[in-house]
């Protein structure tokens, strides 16, 4: 770098800090997508009324508006389902031809991608999320999910080698609401492929999307009980984990509640993959592209409200840039634009529900309480629904519980470091291991600092990236199991000698 | 009295390449000798140890690992006699160095075969490789050789660090052992073996919070309960077979990273 280069790249930002800007509203239209007023449980095929006749109700967390009646499965439901998964798997999928389970997954991915409008604004309204990030993010890659583990269906064999795959039955899969349809393609997907029939619960408070999705089943003319979405809470899941006739249980939620699966299924031989928790670190360097580095510091924590596992919630900066980078990270904070999830303009939309929004407002206070600065952007907030404007922490000891527990929200903590060793060994001091950002132009230590960090994902000069061709999964109590590339297969397969 | 009167040996434990007593001073009889029994002491000093040799053998290049672990071979051939005598016999011993020399061959191969360049949709470098998953909890099954063999192999070969406790009955073979491991140039606190009451030691390693995964190969009737124990870490637990050889074997104790960098000139 020249001189000059330097110092432009050192440079303060002298800009003014943007106050609220003012944009003409663009939103989406809604109507678009048409919710049931009641939803029954997809159990072989067709709708069917819940046994237990529970209901509850789903809301647009952005207006506080009920959205539709779900059902409330219990025993005898999840039960049905199950049994449900287990004739169709007995009786045809997992002996179709692999080159016809195929195209019923090609089919699913084609379907998405026609319905992809329709799936990315019920998404936005059931879960909060901004429609730019429903519409260019999530839909687009369930769709392409779908695509690629339709191509691994027939070519199982040369995944494992000098091994014969099988399917493994009936998986239980259970799935979090920060991004519902994504989650449930990353889960059928590859369990279809594979030749296995599913039970899936969305989560409680983002159903939607998953009953649309139902639709497209129809469409594609899918085998009845091949996929089987059963909705419900907590007490649905835990049905699901301990039933008796599933094989396998994949689970993507907190680390508290996968622990607990893990003991439910101790000693039962069932299968588990566990997707958890993640309080990732963002590293940094003093040579880092700052501006793009800002860009990526933001994507990292702010994309999707925070909610999202392997957010980049610890940012670790080099100490020589330290205030360069807070002040360019204020004033990009201060553009931000909160609100309407339907508006093609939010960057960050709404909280997922009441409960999320008051376990983020705790762990804030406990910053603040602790004695961390906390920083909030000039933010205009609509006067119903679930918000939380992006937040930035200063003075942050790495024993505070925001520099330790996951937050799961737009809420970012900052920590500083000195070498890359330090940074390493703070980012590691963890028990979660899911995802890093490492920010440097240096080739070579961008190598090193992967290799040291303990974690599944590692995004250099980039962050919160997916594909279907990428293995996601963590280390430690991240959890186990990849989603995921060549790699998502193997949970969903037994291999016995060729 | 003219026959010589033979120098008897102790056997005690393998910890960071010593063979420390355990610490409590309490021996149980097995196969005729005094074995040590291990104490929940001994085997946390050995987790720790265990923990603090994992980067420096991770550190080694895969060839210089492969190399180690044919040495073990070498090494074993030697004392073939000795280990036969301990075991079943010479076709156990066979067998246990030819799984060693198996798992020897696959160090500098694993990275190609288990990890993966990914075609994603956009403009980036994206790889996946296998890195090992930290501090393995090993129960060795029987028979008391080639069930250890074929159980730490693996393990080790992937670059992890094992915490071994030995068949509770036969547990001399598995010192014998540690003596060819300590001669090998395995560096110390990379392979550390117990030996003492299952009953006892397992649930410590269970629920050991810096112990990664488990092997539960050798245990018997009570793995739901080190299962339950060892979801406080969420353990990877690993149900191994004593006759197993392939590369799934050593992938079950591998952690799978996943590098993403953008292209661009």
């Amino acid at each position: 770098m020249t001189k000059d280069k330097r110092e432009i790249a050192r440079r303060p930002d002298k800009a003014p800090m943007a106050t609220a800007w003012d944009y003409a509203p663009a939103p989406e239209a809604r109507d678009i997508v048409k919710v049931e007023e009641r939803y029954g449980l997809f159990i072989g095929g067709t709708f069917v009324e819940p046994a237990s006749g529970e209901r509850y109700t789903t809301i647009d967390p952005a207006r506080e508006e009920p959205l539709a009646e779900v059902a409330q499965a219990g025993k005898a439901d999840v039960d049905r389902a199950v049994r449900a998964a287990r004739d169709a798997f007995a009786n045809g999928w997992s002996n179709l031809r692999p080159s016809e389970r195929a195209k019923y997954l090609f089919r699913i991915a084609r379907l998405l991608q026609e319905r992809s409008r329709e799936f990315a604004v019920l998404e936005s309204l059931n879960g909060g999320k901004p429609i730019r990030e429903s519409r260019d993010v999530d839909i687009p890659l369930a769709a392409a999910h779908f695509f690629y583990y339709a191509g691994w269906a027939d070519k199982l064999e040369y995944a494992f080698p000098n091994r014969k795959p099988r399917p493994v039955g009936v998986a239980g899969q259970i799935i979090p609401w920060n991004f519902p349809l994504l989650m449930l393609a990353w889960k059928i997907a590859p369990a279809l492929a594979a030749g296995n029939t599913v039970v899936l619960k969305p989560a409680e408070t983002t159903p939607l999307s998953a009953l649309l999705f139902c639709d497209v089943l129809r469409q594609a003319e899918l085998p009845p009980g091949v996929v089987n979405i059963v909705t419900g809470d907590g007490r649905t899941g835990a049905e699901l984990v301990s039933h008796q006739g599933v094989d396998k249980i994949a689970f993507t939620g907190s680390t508290e509640v996968g622990k607990a699966i893990q003991r439910t299924l101790a000693g039962t031989g069932k299968r588990l993959t566990l997707e958890l928790g993640g309080k990732a670190a963002n590293i940094i360097f003093d040579d880092a592209p700052l501006d793009q580095a800002v860009e990526g510091i933001v994507n990292g924590i702010y994309f999707n409200q925070g909610h999202v596992c392997c957010a980049g919630s610890r940012l670790l900066v080099q100490e020589s840039i330290y205030e360069t980078v807070i002040a360019k990270l204020k004033r990009r904070m201060a553009t931000l634009r909160v609100g309407d999830p339907l508006d093609k303009n939010t960057d960050v939309g709404a909280i997922n529900s009441k409960q999320q929004l008051e376990k983020i407002s705790a762990l804030v206070q406990s910053g603040i309480d602790e004695g961390a600065q906390i920083y909030q952007p000039p933010c205009k907030l609509p006067e119903r629904g679930y918000w939380f404007v992006p937040t930035v922490f200063t003075n942050v000891a790495q024993s505070y519980r925001i520099a330790q527990e996951e937050i799961f929200g737009p809420v970012l903590s900052v920590l500083t470091f000195r070498t890359p060793d330090e940074a390493i060994e703070k980012a590691n001091n963890t028990p979660y291991g899911l995802s890093a950002g490492v920010w440097t132009e240096k080739g070579s230590r961008i190598l090193a600092m992967a290799k040291g960090l303990r974690a599944g994902v590692v995004w250099a000069n980039t962050y919160n990236r997916f594909d279907p061709a990428s293995p996601f999964g963590g280390y430690k109590e991240s959890g186990f199991g990849r989603e995921g590339g060549r790699h998502g297969l193997e949970p969903y397969v037994v291999l016995e000698d060729a | 009295m003219s026959e010589r009167l033979p120098v008897q040996k102790t056997y005690k434990l393998y910890i960071g390449g010593a063979f420390p007593r355990s610490e409590s001073g309490r021996t149980y009889v097995a196969e005729g000798a005094n074995a040590a029994r291990a104490s929940r002491k001994d085997l946390r000093d050995a987790v720790r140890i265990a923990r603090q040799a994992g980067g420096a053998w991770w550190g080694m290049t895969a060839y210089n690992r492969g190399q180690v672990l044919y040495r073990i071979a070498e090494m074993m051939e030697k004392r073939q006699s000795e280990l036969a005598a301990l075991c079943t016999g010479p076709d156990e011993v066979a067998a246990a160095i030819d799984r060693v020399v198996w798992y020897a061959g696959w160090a500098d191969k694993l990275a190609q075969v288990i990890g993966s360049a990914n075609p994603v949709a956009g403009p980036y470098f994206n790889f996946t490789v296998p890195e090992p998953t930290g501090v393995i909890g090993i129960l060795a099954p029987e028979p008391p050789l080639l069930g250890l063999v074929s159980r730490l192999s693996p393990v080790i070969v992937g670059g992890n660090t094992a915490v071994v406790i030995a068949s509770e009955a036969h547990p001399l073979v598995a010192i014998e052992l540690a003596e060819c491991l300590a001669t090998a140039d395995v560096p110390p606190g990379v392979v550390n073996i117990l030996t003492g009451l299952r009953g006892e030691l397992s649930p410590v390693l269970a629920s050991h919070m810096d112990v990664s995964a488990l092997d539960l190969a050798g245990a018997d009737g009570d793995s739901a309960e080190l299962e339950k124990l060892g979801a406080e870490n969420v353990k990877r637990i690993v149900h191994g077979r004593a006759d197993a050889q392939s590369p799934y074997d050593i992938a079950a104790f591998l952690e799978l990273k996943t590098v993403w960098h953008p292209t661009g000139m």
